[in-house]
């Protein structure tokens, strides 16, 4: 790890600010991404501000009659809350799908949006990255691309977005709350918020320099069958090849969104009207303008039997 | 072998050249220590303080920022019982109790956790009078080497306070029912934590037997 200088803020307006004030500064909160790449020295913060003291680990429900979930609000904490089990089932299944019971007790809501790819590349710190170092070229371009994009991607960047919390926060129709250094809050919504690489893989959000997360908020309760599949290389404790959130009426509409196959959550609104006629159809809509290789073109046929599984699950909970 | 190919150096060789390289890149830093001013940072790492009470004990430490929790139980207050696998998360052999929640000790910085009281292995137990958990891994034999060991004894720990809790898993069939512990819900809960010998079966086993008996 490269040294850095160390404050806690007190308030979200002061964290914002401080990290504006100090060129190559980073908010720190559960860690358990950001520490990892520091010690890889992929990620090299000068100074690390700590939010975890700021008071946004609360769960609240809004006025919309929604919830609000605080950006310092544990995963483990997120997945384990009664309105969000009864109320966002989807969210709960996505949640657990994610990493180790020791890390969701440490990653935080704001944290898991913003984590980063786990391409293999980008890790190699021998190898050309361009999201690691602009414009220095992608080495998994003509690499080993198994786990790689097979939609979003660039000549810059095939690199999947690792969260699955994400995936079924863009079911949802999530929207995530900031506020910028000079105080001004905005609302992005989650579709918004994480950017394709196109030629600049390495500006991966639509957070400006020194924005802080302050909230996540989902809209009231859509009722029906919320359900998470994650197709994964290990039973537990691994990363999606191919992962589906769906939330799915009685009567067949809904709406689906897709992980491990693209730079951010994957959802497609003809897609979604589609979802009656059943998973071909659907998976039709999803997958247009696919770009595969010989490693990953199995993430097609993969994602319409997941699709599959998931609306004949649906079905039969009905 | 041909004694004059250049490419044929014996061992004795390359360690006399290495250490002629080292006294030249040596000699050329005190070189440019005489003519140049050290950075303004040179030497003067950033530390931060931090009280942590451990297994009961309040510490005070004066740290260098860096220093992750389980470098600061390790190398600064030689509770060396948690150990350091991967050092990035993936293994679990540095799990210790944070506020009676189980974390990853490699993967959050000791000066993130002012006023935190951290149970590591050696809190749990002594060899006089071991947590049940750690007489249950004795009696079932839930290892080989030993070197996971504290860390799934920890994390059994706090998985066990996570089920009381009713925290679901990945495996619970019912989301808004309170999950009960199975050998399905024991695998996936303890799935942070890798034993490359592999003693996974007893490892089920001794949890299994301390959970029956206290649930």
């Amino acid at each position: 790890m490269k040294p850095f200088t160390y404050e806690r803020a007190r308030t979200p307006a002061e964290a914002a600010a401080a990290v504006a004030r100090h060129p190559g500064a980073k908010f720190i909160a559960g860690g358990t991404n950001l520490l990892d790449l520091m010690k890889l020295q992929i990620e090299a913060p000068a100074h690390l501000v700590d939010v975890n003291a700021l008071a946004l680990d609360k769960i609240e429900a809004t006025q919309e009659g929604g919830l609000r979930i605080g950006a310092l609000v544990r995963n483990t904490a997120l997945a384990a809350d009664e309105r969000v089990r009864r109320d966002y089932g989807v969210l709960a299944r996505a949640l657990l799908a994610g990493a180790s019971a020791q890390l969701r007790n440490k990653a935080t809501t704001a944290g898991n949006l913003l984590q980063r790819t786990r391409c293999p590349y980008f890790y190699d710190t021998n190898q050309p990255c361009n999201k690691r170092q602009p414009g220095s070229g992608c080495s998994a371009i003509g690499g080993y691309t198994r786990q790689h994009a097979v939609l979003g991607a660039s000549q810059a960047c095939i690199a999947t977005h690792p969260s699955d919390m994400a995936v079924a926060m863009r079911a949802l129709d999530a929207a995530v709350e900031t506020v910028k250094p000079d105080g001004q809050r905005r609302v992005i919504p989650i579709a918004d918020f994480h950017r394709l690489p196109g030629d600049t893989p390495h500006i991966e959000t639509a957070l400006e320099p020194g924005e802080l997360i302050t909230s996540v908020s989902l809209p009231k309760p859509l009722g029906g069958t919320h359900i998470y599949r994650k197709v994964r290389d290990r039973a537990s404790y691994a990363f999606a090849l191919v992962s589906v959130a769906a939330v799915v009426q009685r009567d067949g509409s809904g709406r689906v969104a897709l992980g491990g196959v693209a730079p951010k959550p994957w959802r497609d609104a003809g897609a979604d009207a589609t979802l009656p006629q059943g998973a071909k159809a659907a998976a039709a809509r999803l997958l247009a303008g696919a770009r595969t290789t010989e490693d990953n073109a199995f993430k097609l046929p993969l994602v319409e039997r997941t699709l599959a599984a998931v609306l004949g699950q649906a079905r039969s909970a009905a | 072998m041909n004694s004059h190919n250049p490419l044929t150096v014996s061992r004795r060789g390359i360690l006399i050249a290495g250490a002629a390289t080292a006294a030249a890149t040596s000699l050329a830093k005190d070189a440019m220590a005489a003519n140049e001013s050290p950075p303004a940072n040179a030497g003067a790492v950033p530390t931060a303080s931090v009280t942590l009470e451990v297994n009961g004990k309040p510490h005070t430490l004066n740290l260098d920022t860096r220093t992750t929790l389980l470098d600061t139980l390790r190398e600064h207050l030689h509770l060396t019982g948690t150990k350091k696998g991967c050092d990035h998360g993936q293994c679990g052999a540095c799990t210790v109790l944070v506020d009676g929640v189980r974390i990853n000790a490699c993967l959050t910085l000791a000066v993130m956790h002012p006023g935190a009281k951290v149970t590591t292995i050696e809190g749990l137990g002594t060899p006089r009078s071991l947590h049940p958990l750690q007489a249950a891994f004795v009696k079932h034999d839930g290892y080989q080497c030993g070197y996971c060991t504290p860390g799934q004894i920890c994390s059994a720990v706090g998985m066990l306070d996570e089920l009381r809790r009713g925290i679901p898993s990945h495996v619970s069939a019912d989301l808004n029912t309170r999950p009960l512990l199975s050998p399905d819900e024991l695998r996936e809960r303890m799935s942070g934590n890798l034993c490359r010998c592999g003693a996974y079966s007893n490892i089920v086993e001794a949890i299994t037997e301390v959970a029956g008996v206290k649930t």
